[in-house]
């Protein structure tokens, strides 16, 4: 049975409302924190030195890739930065932020569009973004374990056990990176979340246990995209200003 | 339209005290508020400014109804409990969806008009009523519980917590009408079932007995893949049930889960050649 | 100014008159009989005062406390009633309400679960056991969706926004009923042989109520204009425990599962004042005694500032309180700022429930109108003289489910008889009629009964009090006969208010009258100038009759019960199969 609403709102138009609140005041955060982000990270991205200093590689660089055939004066995050990449442009809170921010799919709720249409996740688009985001999530799982790996080698300064504040900028950032990944929507289905009767499902107990955690996680899954984007950013930055001398790492242990 | 009342207007008829304002809680103030009211299928519709008297701790339907019983009689408007709990009286205040008898008027700048206007996404019968019998259609569609038969009658309360939280739904379509892919939908537009119809289908689905399967029938009769996660519905939600996280972002992914996991489907080639 | 109309006539054989839980549970068992099914929807489906409900659904399953069985639960109601319930309802009611719960739980609704994966229960004043069956505090949402989605899975056809004014008779019997459609003001016609009335209770005679708009006793008026009887009319249920600040949301419902679960009422000393009204029950009393006992803590000074008593929870841990009573913290802090786990509530005694109602055959629901039943609030009978807490829910699912079955078997062995032009038309000048009318606005009106009928046939009365009152209502009922509506036949409230209040004069002076003649004190019946039982008005009930143009209202004896019920209701049943 099709049954088709026709709605009643009046003509479009960009952020026409009558809220009074400062509705525009979020999407503009959201766009001057992706601006400062991917201005930045293009950036480094380009760079092909100063990528790593002493035990410390850059998130943006591991896992470390560079075949024999590739030429020298072009940068290595390629290789990697298409999984973080996809796998937040998929990510449903970063749909949330920039549906919202850039695409004005809306600016803030009941405030109208640009386009009287739906424009939003509509046809291929709307198939494909959860399907590609549980692809971009089992790899994301293994850049994960990578940029752990870099973490444990942070803490071995030529072959002895130390720690610096670059070790700990590593070990935050992770963490950071671990709380935003292991949050995932997906996982949290994937665990335990697509059973539906826990105490009835074959390993119940524990799929509860699972969920139950990650559901924590992705509860607060706005924040640790957040945190984690400016972590994996200033990460790179220390480890960079290190690298050129501009900073000096200072060891602790 | 507008008239300013005294408070022995206000009290009129030798009644012992008014049902909005009596005496411990009335104040000298005067409050405006500005109603979008009009004819079936108007859509601009007409604002008429009222002067209302306020009291502590008012909600805007009291205003509403206020203004019916004083100064409009024949205000069309929807309301039932008054208690926030049956979800009659939603409206757009101030340009944000909200249920009226919830919404406290000193949370407001007194000083400016408060705009109260019907829902937006659907036709308007007569001021502030709109015409929701869409959603009671798209409401028949959805596959009733189906008691499972081949498991014992027992369940935990961790089993019934995320079914439960669907089933808090009171039915008052905000989150109908404040999603843009209904909101801006034309007649051309593919079916959207929209979030609280997302919500009853998970509480189905998350029910520890039930044994109907939905996906299919919510990736495609109901459109579930149109939703770009603007967590609009879960904003303006009075239950604060988290629509957008705990329905549609979990159906979403069942859909993936069913039909489209690449190590599922791997796993399961393997099992079907054995 | 008037629309011309154009009628329109619908067929069914059991049209159902409300869609709260009473009636959604007649529709779907009239239909599962084979009957045609037509429900009357005053508001839109799913918004019915059922949904206000709160604590739970009272029903002896055991699953809490296995002592538990329906001789318990038919011994407390019996009790809690003070004696004067319809006795075989009471039975029915206890025997068959465990059943309606696995009804319920097979259409797919989701109550609490204990520990050991059953249904979980609590306890509620009156009731020996933990007996009513829950979702935190928002168990009548459970219920009226749980029969909604019910109702829709079998396709029941629903009339939403649609009011009826009068039912039509043909020899005497039922054999349809008139009424309009809200959304375009349009007359509607429905014949059917069986019509059940659900249609709630009456609370907005009152000014201070917890009832919805909707409880304008219209269900009450439309049986007794067509000649059916009331019953109890006298038994008021002022729920102990309504919000009382701010104003706006004054009568607004205290769950009575806050004390259920362990909540504390205090004066402004300190006190708690219970340990003087019922020492061994204390909080958990029934409500009329606890309501008995705010209004007198409150008349004697020791109120609390916006003259209330103290209701606090706030002694039990944050996390509970909000996973038990979510709805009255949310309520609480949305409207009065107050945050329940840590700061007392102000409460006192709110307008809820009516005991009173049409006069039912015990079995069948049937009325002394062939055709006409009557199930739920707007029917008398099994509470008595004070319903127990939790009991309405199960009360409207058994004798719902009764009223539909017996209204389906009377309808498919009745002959479907058209009503006569003259009967429609007639009905149909008399919905129009507040257009022609001259009179005043019918929401002062409105606001003037209520005030009054709260200050003279409020919690206490006396002999003065009611002359008065009754005075007050004739000359109400006389303005209200021509109070005026302005504006179009659509959608407008004047007009439906016009209507309500001819209803609500009606059947306020059938209160007046039965509270006059019941010279005692009984359950939520409580006269200051008789303040004891009187024995002889324990052996039956005050009935109410109407010939259309006087009420008339006179004792009428209960037939005597069973030995083995008798036994049941005044010695505490055996615990049965104990350990």
């Amino acid at each position: 049975m099709k049954q088709t609403l026709t709605a009643h709102v009046g003509a479009p138009g960009f952020g026409k409302t009558e809220r009074r609140d400062a509705w525009w005041l979020e999407p503009l955060l959201v766009v001057l924190g992706f601006a400062t982000f991917v201005a930045y990270s293009t950036w480094a991205a380009f760079q092909v030195s100063n990528y790593s200093y002493g035990p410390y590689l850059s998130p943006f660089f591991s896992p470390y890739i560079r075949p024999d055939w590739w030429p020298a004066n072009w940068s290595t995050a390629f290789f990697v930065l298409w999984i973080p990449g996809g796998f937040r442009a998929s990510c449903y809170y970063y749909r949330r932020a920039y549906w919202r921010s850039l695409f004005a799919s809306p600016s803030a709720c009941a405030v109208s569009e640009p386009k009287r249409d739906y424009t939003g996740e509509t046809g291929t688009i709307a198939r494909w973004l959860p399907i590609l985001h549980r692809w971009f999530l089992y790899l994301s799982l293994i850049v994960l374990v990578w940029l752990w790996i870099d973490v444990v080698k942070a803490f071995d300064f030529d072959g002895h056990f130390g720690i610096g504040v670059g070790t700990l900028v590593m070990l935050i950032n992770v963490a950071l990176l671990s709380f935003f990944t292991l949050g995932c929507h997906a996982l949290r289905s994937l665990v335990g979340g697509n059973a539906r009767c826990f105490s009835c499902a074959p390993g119940g107990n524990a799929r509860y246990g699972m969920w139950s955690f990650v559901s924590k996680l992705t509860q607060r899954h706005k924040l640790w995209a957040w945190f984690s984007l400016f972590s994996v950013g200033l990460t790179d930055l220390y480890i960079r200003l290190c690298a050129m001398g501009v900073l000096h790492d200072i060891r602790i242990v | 339209m507008s008239e300013t009342v005294t408070s022995t207007q206000v009290h009129g008829g030798g009644a012992t005290a008014d049902q909005i304002v009596s005496v411990d809680s009335a104040t000298n103030q005067h409050i405006q508020v500005r109603i979008n009211r009009g004819e079936a299928g108007e859509i601009e519709g007409r604002w008429e400014e009222f002067t209302v008297p306020l009291a502590k701790g008012m909600v805007v339907l009291d205003t509403v109804l206020w203004v019916q019983a004083h100064q409009a009689n024949d205000l069309a408007a929807r309301w039932n409990c008054k208690a926030a709990k049956c979800g009659s009286c939603s409206a757009e205040i101030n340009g944000k969806p909200r249920l009226m008898c919830k919404t406290r008027v000193e949370d407001f700048n007194l000083a400016e008009p408060i705009l109260i206007q019907p829902l937006q996404t659907f036709k308007r019968i007569k001021d502030l009523v709109t015409d929701v019998s869409w959603n009671y259609r798209i409401n028949a569609t959805i596959k009733p519980f189906t008691p499972r038969q081949d498991r014992e009658w027992k369940w935990f309360q961790h089993d019934a917590d995320r079914a439960q939280e669907m089933r808090k739904c009171i039915e008052c379509f905000l989150c109908q009408d404040v999603c843009h892919v209904l909101r801006y939908q034309t007649e051309e537009k593919p079916q959207f079932a929209g979030p609280r119809y997302f919500v009853r289908t998970a509480g189905l689905d998350f029910h520890p007995m039930d044994g109907a399967e939905r996906l299919e029938q919510l990736a495609d009769e109901h459109g579930l893949g149109l939703c770009n996660i603007t967590y609009c519905c879960s904003e303006v939600c009075p239950e604060h049930i988290a629509i957008t996280h705990n329905a549609i972002i979990p159906e979403k992914e069942r859909v993936v889960d069913e039909f489209h996991d690449p190590v599922k489907k791997f796993i399961r080639k393997i099992q079907k050649k054995k | 100014m008037t629309t011309t109309t154009t009628s329109q006539i619908h067929e069914a054989d059991v049209l159902i008159i409300g869609a709260g839980g009473a009636g959604l549970r007649a529709a779907i068992e009239a239909a599962a009989q084979g009957a045609r099914v037509a429900v009357i929807c005053k508001s839109l489906l799913g918004k019915a005062h059922t949904i206000v409900a709160e604590g739970g659904i009272a029903a002896a399953v055991g699953s809490v406390d296995p002592r538990d069985n329906w001789k318990v639960h038919f011994h407390d109601t019996m009790q809690g009633g003070k004696f004067v319930n319809n006795w075989r309802m009471a039975q029915l009611h206890a025997q068959e309400s465990p059943e309606e719960i696995r009804n319920l739980e097979l259409w797919g609704a989701l109550f609490d679960r204990t520990e050991k994966g059953g249904v979980m229960q609590r306890l509620f004043g009156g009731h020996t056991y933990k007996r009513l069956v829950h979702v935190g505090d928002r168990t009548g949402l459970e219920l009226i969706r749980t029969l909604q989605d019910k109702a829709v899975a079998e396709r029941i056809q629903v009339f939403m926004e649609t009011t009826i004014t009068k039912l039509l008779k043909h020899d005497g019997k039922i054999c349809g009923a008139a009424g309009y459609v809200r959304e375009t003001g349009r007359f509607i016609v429905f014949k059917a042989p069986a019509v059940v009335i659900a249609a709630g209770g009456s609370g907005r005679i009152y000014s201070v109520t917890s009832n919805s708009w909707e409880g304008t006793a219209d269900g009450q008026a439309l049986a007794f204009r067509a000649g059916a009887e009331l019953m109890d009319m006298e038994f008021i249920q002022f729920h102990p425990t309504g919000m009382v600040w701010p104003h706006s949301v004054r009568g607004i419902l205290v769950t009575e599962s806050v004390r259920g679960e362990g909540g504390h009422l205090t004066n402004s000393l300190g006190e708690r004042f219970m340990e003087r009204y019922d020492k061994e029950r204390m909080e958990l009393s029934t409500r009329d005694v606890v309501a008995r006992a705010i209004y007198t803590e409150v008349k004697e000074g020791r109120g609390s500032p916006h003259g209330g008593a103290y209701l606090s929870i706030a002694h039990l841990p944050a996390d509970f309180v909000k996973r038990k009573l979510p709805s009255m913290h949310e309520q609480f802090l949305a409207f009065a700022k107050v945050d329940i786990t840590k700061e007392p509530m102000e409460v006192y005694p709110t307008t809820h429930y009516h005991m009173g109602g049409i006069r039912v055959d015990g079995d069948s629901t049937a009325t002394n109108v062939p055709g006409l039943f009557a199930a739920g609030e707007s029917a008398a009978g099994l509470h008595g003289a004070n319903r127990l807490g939790g009991n309405s829910l199960s009360d409207l699912l058994v004798f719902g489910a009764r009223a539909g079955r017996y209204a389906a078997q009377y309808a498919l062995g009745a002959e479907h008889i058209t009503p006569s032009a003259e009967e429609i038309a007639l009905a149909e000048h008399e919905a129009q009629a507040p257009f022609e009318a001259t009179g005043e606005n019918p929401f002062a009106l409105q606001e003037e009964m209520q005030n009054m009928m709260m200050s003279e046939v409020g919690v206490y009365r006396v002999e003065e009090k009611l002359k008065n009152a009754l005075n007050q209502i004739r000359d109400l009922q006389e303005r209200a006969a021509n109070v005026r509506a302005t504006g179009s036949v659509m959608y407008n409230p004047v007009w439906h208010t016009a209507l309500d209040v001819k209803n609500m004069a009606l059947i306020a002076e059938t209160i007046a009258q039965s509270a006059h003649l019941r010279t005692e004190s009984r359950g939520a019946h409580s006269r200051v100038d008789f303040p004891n039982y009187d024995a002889n008005l324990q052996k039956g009930n005050m009935v109410a009759r109407y010939d259309g143009q006087n009420v008339t209202v006179a004792f009428v004896e209960q037939p005597p019960m069973p030995q083995e019920l008798h036994d049941l209701t005044y010695n505490k049943p055996e615990v049965a199969a104990a350990a």
